[in-house]
């Protein structure tokens, strides 16, 4: 597979290392419950079709991307840095 | 004697000035340059070349190709011995040597051949049938001799003295195959200006026109390709790419190919790879690899001498060999007339021609005439008569009478098949097509066309047609514009109308599908009768497709027969899943160069030659090589050298590299709050100038990773990981930052090989240090506290890093320079401590000090422990949110007898303890049930002079003074130990703070 | 009929006219007791062990393809029970026991060969971590010796002993480990389940879990409505797929895995041996190929193929392991779509739905494990109450933090 890289172009997968689905958001603060926080860690939707994954891109420019990739055909259909406002992950 | 008997007088493509030596079987014969080793042997009236992998039948050439299922041979000797070799695509080289395989004591006299009796009980699946008792005899008896049986060639039994290389190439467009349609994608494609690479798996470029008498634009085929290449040769974008295999379609255009790139010769040369891995990135890529033959299946047509009718104009044509003199061509279609025409044209007659179609071609009769051979229409083959190779067929005419035909060769031709494999690489199904009457590719991957005998357009006029089309059509997709167009080339004319049968009903004898794996048209049967019906189940059951042909010779008859057997049509049955690689693929070639000490990259300290010349002893710490211990001479064995250095420290002073330590610099106005949420503990009240210890957790609230982080101005602080994390955390704190907390105003980056850093640890630290310090740098005790760390300089200027920090536990400090000052600094201490007797010291013996002040490590930080586990539950803070704080506090988790961190000693002092070893209560049996926990680390205490170890024992620190067991049953061993603080030497820190 | 070596000389003397389907190619019936949703070879072994220990035997394997099409048939066909922690090892070894009888009991020979699993080690935390696991598996009454250098090269004299990036230190070995006839499996359980009773309908896609005031009544297939009184889902691979259709969210994600064999070779290898410096593991098959494993590929896939950075990375282990490799050809390689859990270990528990059963997340292990997870399975479906074996891999693990994660990388499936 080659990811491209909003920074450095289409680059091998080998450059990258993966965390998974990019869609559960992180219980923020002291406020947080225990219950939120186990289906943030622990639970997911693996479809069997388009997914938002976190990429990092390890031996390239650093930035963790989020990649809307097919699970079946592994087509990828958009890679965006997670900082910027079309990943909609920041908070 | 006759040299090369079999060969013609003239003709091919062989160099006939040059004559090669080689070996088979111990025999000495001659052939050309051009000549593969298939063609060199059918040359000089060689025609039992192997032995089938289960009946061991006698076995010779069936195809001129890759596809070979039965010419496999051990090629070469020795370390060099290359197991199941198709003798059809040996290039010749002087020299070489060849041996048949799977047979004993010999090819000619196979004990191991299978008579027909116990042929018949050795049908598809009788494995699973019996064997079964009594049980233990399966490993001691029935399976070494089925093992023995089975199998093919032997492997070497040395280490491959040759190298492989990897190597990566990206083009605008691959072409795949340089038969007429792959010439000319590539040359229109080329034409446009894209940067193309065309691969060919044969030594000579032209694919089927090599092989065939065929005309283009009113001249010679050759002369086409010969002008072809040319002008590929002077475009150049243009890269050609020969004796290369293209074996795999991998995601996003990736393809994996294998060039042979000394594999025509006997030896490489010297700096030069056997062969090369190559990864081709493409943006299109064009499959024009042809098709490949199918033969017919009738009884006895698995002897020597049946060879498929294109494979024998091949070995005519190219090779300039005949491979039989007294002839007969079985076929179900026009392919099998145009091996009858260009046998003509070699002046070569025919004994018969026996086509399963009613209606013959009245051009075909005249032909017939030509060639002075009887004509059987709407005849059969039914047997073959003959020992090692055909010496008579039976041929049943169309009236049912029957007919015993004298002949050494027997040409056999059912149509064709695409060569589709690589459009199914990508799970893409293969359909069925009535009026080729073969499967052609289904949905195509992306980026992939496939065009000419590859897609089912099976005439050279289609093929020349598809490459230009196919060609244009790449360049343009992705932004060239074709210059020009040139007209297609025009092609002399050619039916190839075919009506295939997938066996022949009424003989006796086997009849084989698969001929490699000895497959039979009975198994197929058998398989449907008990159910196995679906093509993956009768793959799997009879082993049809699974030899390493993968089937390209059988897959189609034997799914076309159960398709018959089932009542269903082809289309409906369907196929097996093409997989990887296309043709195989030697290990060594997907390796390169990652072998022996090149596995991985080795990564050494920038201290490390200083290392080298204080003889340190190095060992592998994940990439890392680190310096282990520093043997003097005399000394017998690691633990002296390992006692002395411990003693050098805790009495005198010691150095020690710790360069490999991961280091991240991290900056910004919300460093220290970052810091809050990556660590359990508090870091804002940290001040300018100090170090702190910090553990971080994963958001499981298992510990990740420990260290000491320093702030070395209000914004800036520096952070330290174990060795083995570093890359794991920095990757950690980015996604913190960028994904969890971007709104956060931080920077970091990895300072790991920018800096080098010593430990000089030891109550005499201080006075050395002093020594190479700039003047104006107070270290006092006073100024210089434990946990200080500053920004200093050294030796005069260079910049550099003070941190007042010790695993050791004595006094001690680290000192950090830029990394290219890194021996410099090491030998400047080295100076500096002579007076003082400093003493390098190595992992080990950092190892033996952090135990013996309860520090813990690697062996603890083992992802399954919690901070509580470890003794440090009461860092984690709770005025504040971070990682990993929610799940550290699931119920099992907080368990009081979950395992936590003690130390022990062992009762009796002479005793060594073991990492590894688990505890038991004493007077409970030894079971999983009485488990208590386990030694982490164990080490020899020269301070305390007996082996000390730290371990997660259940309710640990509540049983300090209490004796028990340390079991260690797999090294017999069992000790009895007393559980204490895990801090052995200087509880009370004055050392630390002195 | 019963397969002996008498019925199979008897048969050939008959032109073996006579041999029957191993198993009936069944419809399905309007409703059943149990419905064993997917027909690997788990779902097989949890048919068989119903109707053989349980006296269940209305019951339906419903399978979307043809029996044994998932990782059953596409696994690297390794036994062991060399397992560190305690909610696993006595699992992993009442399935080595179940395979020490199989075939007997099933009639059906899968070629069960105890050869020896021999894991290596390279470091002195990586023997430390082996011995505390070989000590585990002592206690728990497994077998398992630890031996070093120069024994592992008495064994394996072929293997790299001095040119090594990370030199050879020893290994565990687990003698009764070994390898069986992957396919076999499949088909045994299925013969043997279908002749008490069983019904193994083939092309039967289930399509919709029925559920009604909170309990599961029946699925939809693509051959129809089948009502159950109790549904198994064994979907490795595909179990959150199927869970979603029950409304719920597992703790696992797919990935693929790749495996690998060679040309066949004349016998070289004579057990099953793991490289320690890397991720591969290598055996011999009895026709000859060598049959090859490495990591995940490390993304979430459900395409049952690889790609070429883990292709590399396994052959580059096996030539620095054993360099005699570089001219044996790999033959052919492909992939199988794992469940990959969030501790690494798999899950037999009741769903949080009423009638529905889970057996999932097996991650690259579940081969082995094949008949105690049948036995174990059996027994929740009919008593309602875990297997005192199988008790720690409940659903709620994950809550309670007693979690099963022998490797220690915590919740990242594609690490574990």
């Amino acid at each position: 597979m080659r990811i491209p890289c909003p920074h450095c172009g289409a680059r091998d997968v080998q450059e990258f290392t993966y965390l998974g689905d990019a869609k559960p958001r992180r219980p923020e603060g002291l406020d947080a419950t225990e219950a939120a926080m186990l289906e943030y860690v622990y639970v997911r939707d693996n479809p069997r079709g388009p997914n938002d994954e976190l990429w990092y891109h390890a031996a390239g420019c650093r930035a963790w991307l989020m990649v809307r990739r097919h699970t079946l055909t592994h087509v990828i259909e958009s890679a965006v840095p997670t900082k910027s406002a079309k990943a909609g992950v920041a908070a | 004697m006759n040299a090369q008997p079999f060969r013609l007088p003239s003709g091919g493509l062989v160099d006939r000035t040059q004559t090669l030596s080689f070996r088979f079987d111990g025999k000495t014969y001659d052939g050309h340059p051009g000549d593969t080793l298939a063609s060199a042997l059918l040359a000089n009236g060689v025609r039992l070349l192997g032995r089938s992998f289960k009946y061991h039948r006698p076995r010779g050439v069936l195809s001129v190709g890759s596809e070979e299922p039965n010419a496999l041979v051990e090629l070469r000797t020795g370390a060099r011995r290359e197991p199941n070799t198709r003798a059809t695509i040996i290039e010749l080289f002087e020299g070489l040597e060849a041996t048949s395989q799977n047979r004993w004591p010999s090819l000619g006299c196979d004990f191991l051949s299978v008579d027909r009796l116990a042929g018949s009980a050795l049908v598809a699946g009788f494995y699973y049938k019996t064997f079964m008792w009594p049980a233990a005899f399966w490993e001691k008896l029935y399976e070494p001799v089925i093992r023995r049986a089975a199998g093919l060639g032997r492997a070497a039994r040395f280490a491959d003295p040759d190298h492989y290389e990897k190597a990566f190439a990206f083009c605008d467009v691959l072409v795949i195959g340089a038969g007429p349609a792959g010439l000319s994608a590539a040359l229109t494609a080329g034409r446009s200006g894209a940067r193309v690479i065309l691969c060919d798996e044969d030594f000579r470029l032209g694919g089927r026109l090599l092989a065939e008498r065929r005309e283009i634009d009113g001249r010679p085929a050759a002369d086409w390709v010969a002008a072809t290449l040319a002008e590929l040769a002077a475009l150049s974008e243009v890269r050609t790419m020969l004796r290369t295999s293209v074996f795999g379609l991998y995601d996003h255009g990736i393809f994996g190919a294998v060039e042979r790139v000394n594999d025509h010769v006997a030896v490489p040369p010297a700096h030069q790879p056997r062969q090369r891995g190559w990864r081709i990135y493409t943006k299109r890529a064009i499959l024009a690899s042809g098709a490949l033959e199918r033969p017919i299946v009738f009884p006895g047509n698995d002897r020597p001498g049946v060879m498929l009718a294109g494979a024998v104009r091949a070995y005519v044509n190219r090779f300039g060999v005949l491979p039989g003199r007294e002839i007969v061509v079985f076929t179900t279609g026009d392919n099998g007339w145009a091996t009858v025409c260009d046998l003509v044209a070699a002046g070569v007659r025919l004994s018969a021609i026996v086509d399963s179609r009613s209606e013959i071609d009245p051009t075909f009769k005249a032909l017939a005439e030509r060639a002075g051979a009887r004509v059987f229409a709407g005849g059969a083959v039914e047997a073959t008569q003959g020992g090692h190779h055909v010496r008579g067929v039976v041929v049943r005419d169309s009236s049912g009478k029957h007919t015993t035909l004298s002949c050494d060769l027997l040409a056999v031709s059912n149509g064709w098949n695409p060569t589709l494999h690589l459009t199914s690489h990508q799970n893409g199904r293969p359909i069925w097509n009535e009026d080729v009457q073969a499967f052609v590719p289904g949905t195509l991957p992306p980026g992939l066309a496939v065009g000419g005998s590859a897609a089912g357009r099976f005439t050279l006029a289609q093929a020349l047609e598809d490459g230009a089309r196919l060609g244009r059509e790449a360049a343009v997709e992705i932004g060239f514009r074709p210059t020009h167009i040139e007209p297609i080339p025009t092609t002399d004319a050619e039916t190839n109308r075919v009506k295939p049968i997938w066996r022949v009903r009424g003989g006796r004898g086997k009849a084989f599908v698969d001929f490699q794996n000895d497959v039979t048209e009975k198994d197929v049967e058998l398989a449907a009768r008990e159910g196995f019906r679906s093509v993956e189940h009768l793959k799997r059951y009879t082993t049809l497709g699974m030899a390493t042909d993968q089937g390209k010779t059988s897959n189609i008859a034997g799914l076309a027969i159960m398709a018959e057997q089932t009542g269903r049509a082809i289309s409906d049955t369907g196929t097996t899943v093409f997989r990887p690689p296309f043709t195989p693929v030697a290990i060594g070639a997907l390796a390169g160069h990652h072998r022996g000490k090149d596995f991985r990259p080795v990564r050494l300290a920038p201290t490390h030659d200083w290392s080298r010349e204080q003889g340190a002893v190095f060992v592998e710490t994940g990439q890392w090589l680190r310096a282990q211990y520093y043997p003097k001479p005399g000394e017998q064995d690691w633990l002296t050298t390992v006692t002395r250095e411990v003693l050098a420290v805790r009495t005198g002073v010691g150095l020690c590299d710790v360069s490999t330590l991961g280091k991240i610099d991290i900056q910004g106005r919300d460093t220290a709050e970052f810091l809050e949420r990556v660590y359990i503990n508090g870091w804002k009240a940290l001040p300018v100038g100090k170090a702190r210890y910090g553990l971080m957790l994963r958001e499981d609230g298992f510990v990740m990773d420990d260290g000491t982080t320093s702030r070395l101005r209000e914004n800036h602080f520096l952070m330290t990981t174990t060795t083995a994390n570093a890359g794991k955390v920095m990757q950690h704190l980015e996604f913190c930052h960028q994904v969890l907390w971007p709104k956060l105003d931080v920077r970091m980056v990895s300072v790991s090989e920018q800096w080098a850093q010593a430990a000089i640890a030891g109550p005499k630290s201080r006075e050395v240090l002093r020594d190479i310090l700039d003047a104006v740098h107070d270290i006092s005790n006073e100024a210089f506290p434990y946990l200080a760390a500053r920004e200093v300089t050294v030796n005069g200027g260079i910049p550099a890093r003070l941190f007042r920090i010790s695993f050791s536990g004595e006094l001690a400090y680290e000192l950090a320079v830029p990394a290219d000052y890194g021996e410099a600094m090491m030998r400047a201490l080295m100076a500096a401590g002579s007076p003082h007797g400093i003493t390098p010291y190595g992992t080990e013996a950092l190892g033996v000090m952090r135990l013996e002040k309860g520090h813990v490590a690697g062996n603890e930080l083992n992802g399954q422990t919690t901070a509580r586990d470890l003794g440090l539950g009461k860092m984690m803070s709770s005025k504040k949110d971070f990682i990993g704080r929610l799940m550290a506090r699931r119920e099992a988790l907080l368990q009081s007898d979950r395992p936590t961190l003690v130390g022990l000693r062992p009762i009796n002092n002479a005793e060594r303890l073991r990492a590894g070893a688990h505890f038991i209560s004493m007077g409970r049996t030894a079971n999983t049930d009485n488990d208590e926990g386990y030694m982490t680390s164990v080490a020899y205490s020269p301070s305390l002079g007996h082996w000390i170890g730290l371990g997660l024992l259940k309710n640990g620190p509540r049983r300090v003074g209490e004796r028990i067991r340390a079991v260690d049953p797999v090294r017999n061993s069992e000790i009895h130990v007393e559980i204490c603080s895990p801090i052995f030497v200087d509880r009370e820190g004055t050392r630390l703070h002195g | 009929m019963r397969y002996s070596i008498f019925s199979l000389i008897s048969q050939a003397l008959k032109g073996h006219r006579g041999w029957q389907p191993a198993w009936r190619d069944a419809a399905p019936k309007p409703g059943y007791d149990v419905l064993v949703i997917g027909g690997g070879g788990h779902g097989l072994a949890t048919a068989y062990y119903l109707a053989s220990r349980h006296g269940i035997s209305n019951v339906a394997v419903l399978e979307k393809g043809y029996i044994g099409s998932g990782n059953v048939g596409r696994n690297t066909t390794i036994i062991r029970s060399n397992y560190l922690l305690p909610g696993n090892t006595p699992f992993y070894e009442l399935s080595m026991k179940l395979w020490e009888g199989l075939e007997q009991e099933l009639n059906y020979n899968a070629m069960v060969s105890q050869r020896g699993v021999l894991n290596l080690f390279h470091s002195d935390v990586q023997r430390d971590a082996f011995a505390r696991r070989a000590n585990a598996m002592r206690l728990a009454g497994v077998d398992a010796a630890f031996i070093d250098r120069e024994q592992v090269r008495s064994m394996l004299p072929f293997l790299d002993y001095e040119t090594s990036r990370f030199p050879i230190q020893g290994g565990l070995l687990q003698g009764r480990g070994g390898t069986v006839r992957h396919d076999a499996v499949a088909w045994g359980y299925a013969r043997a389940a279908d002749s008490r009773g069983v019904d193994i309908v083939q092309n039967c896609e289930v399509t919709g879990i029925d559920i009604v005031d909170g309990r599961a009544t029946g699925v939809q297939t693509t051959r129809g409505p089948i009502k159950a009184k109790k549904i198994a889902l064994v979907v490795a691979g595909n179990s959150s797929r199927l869970a979603a259709m029950a409304g719920m969210r597992l703790p696992i994600e797919s990935h693929v895995l790749q495996a690998f064999v060679s040309e066949g070779l004349k016998p070289l290898l004579d057990c099953v041996v793991t490289f320690g410096a890397g991720h591969l593991y290598i055996s011999q098959s009895d026709k000859g190929g060598l049959v090859f494993g490495g990591d995940i590929d490390g993304y979430n896939s459900y395409a049952q193929r690889g790609n070429l950075p883990v292709i590399e990375d396994v052959m580059e282990a096996a030539m620095a392991l054993w360099p005699g490799l570089g001219r044996v050809r790999l033959l052919r390689h492909w992939g199988g779509v794992m469940d990959m859990s969030m501790d690494g270990s798999p899950i037999i528990d009741h769903a949080p739905i009423e009638g529905l059963y889970l057996n999932a997340g097996w991650c690259y292990g579940g081969f082995k494990a094949t008949p105690a997870s049948g036995f174990c399975f059996a027994y929740l479906v009919a008593k309602d109450e875990p297997h005192p074996l199988a008790a720690a891999y409940r659903l709620d693990r994950f809550a309670t933090g007693r979690l099963i994660d022998e490797k220690g990388v915590g919740a990242q499936p594609n690490l574990h």
